[in-house]
């Protein structure tokens, strides 16, 4: 067997040290500039995605899982919707929306308070009414609150 | 008692195997090293085994950078205990996009692309693959795509560093030694 260090990593060690090589620059080929100032480019470009994703512009308001209205998250209004059980009061704000009040004994979607994001959703099951908020991406843009 | 005749199995052993042995020690002595550097998020590694599969690529061609990645992925999962682990299959599917990779980009024109062309593409493929598999088995959500940007990132940043590490190595004065 041969016992010496693999010349790789011994290399690497060696090179680590600092022996006397040509400068970094030189190792560049006119090519791999291109390249690489494609690359920061393309990699640039994709950071919207990393933030716009998520933002939310209507929120859809459904009772019995059919759709009872759309409302645009750009304008402050209310919107009443009755449900099973009584009234449940959606409030819009530009943004964000939320279940105001609801007659469910519990209040878990009044207390989930404001939705920002995208396919957030405030069930308020024993009214059957649920209150989901959309972006532009379409349905599968981002977490929702079920999927987070 | 019938005596048992002493046999051994004598597996042929070409200079080839020693070469690609040797190399696929450096690369999982470094694959593992790595493991111990503290990553902002799962995922995000330098990859620096990847310095040696690019070494063996330019000097011994892509036959010999599979084995020596391949190799990497199995024997460096084994030593850290991670062998048919979630990350391991990323870790796979990330070495075998690359390999596709590079196997392409070993035709481009050697005058205007050097290593680092190869290792940016290869890192990318390798954050490509990674990000498909892990959207299709682990998270099976488009929210993975999300992380793309930071993922991307790294890709060139680390991809960069290891390339100019490789086209280094490969400029230097051959410290090859006689193969035994």
């Amino acid at each position: 067997m041969n016992p010496q260090i693999p010349d790789g990593l011994r290399e690497l060690l060696a090179l680590a040290a600092g022996a006397g090589q040509a400068p970094w620059r030189t190792l560049l080929r006119p090519g791999d500039w291109l390249l690489l100032l494609c690359c920061a480019a393309l990699v640039a470009a994709s950071y919207p995605l990393l933030w716009r994703g998520g933002v939310a512009d209507r929120a859809i308001v459904k009772r019995d899982g059919r759709l009872v209205t759309e409302l645009a998250l750009n304008v402050a209004r209310k919107y009443e919707v009755t449900g099973a059980i009584g009234t449940t009061v959606i409030e819009v704000q530009p943004g964000r929306a939320r279940v105001l009040s609801d007659p469910g004994p519990r209040q878990y979607c009044v207390q989930q308070g404001w939705l920002s994001r995208a396919n957030a959703v405030a069930i308020c099951a024993p009214n059957h009414v649920t209150l989901q908020l959309a972006g532009r991406g379409g349905a599968h843009a981002d977490y929702d609150t079920i999927n987070y | 008692m019938p005596i048992m005749t002493p046999s051994t199995i004598e597996l042929p052993v070409t200079a080839d195997d020693y070469r690609i042995a040797r190399y696929a020690a450096a690369a999982i002595a470094l694959s593992v090293a790595e493991t111990a550097l503290p990553s902002p998020l799962p995922g995000i590694k330098p990859g620096l085994a990847n310095i040696i599969v690019l070494v063996v690529l330019a000097r011994y061609g892509w036959r010999d950078a599979a084995w020596v990645s391949l190799l990497r992925v199995v024997a460096g999962s084994l030593v850290v205990g991670q062998f048919l682990a979630p990350g391991f299959f990323l870790a796979l599917a990330g070495a075998l996009c690359s390999l596709a990779v590079l196997a392409a980009a070993q035709h481009l024109p050697p005058r205007v692309f050097g290593p680092v062309s190869a290792s940016v593409l290869a890192a990318f493929a390798h954050i490509g693959g990674q990000l498909l598999l892990a959207r299709a088995w682990l998270v099976p959500h488009d929210g993975v795509f999300y992380l793309l940007p930071l993922f991307a990132t790294a890709a060139l940043l680390f991809g960069s560093i290891n390339g100019l590490v490789a086209a280094r190595l490969l400029a230097a004065p051959s410290t090859e030694s006689p193969t035994p």
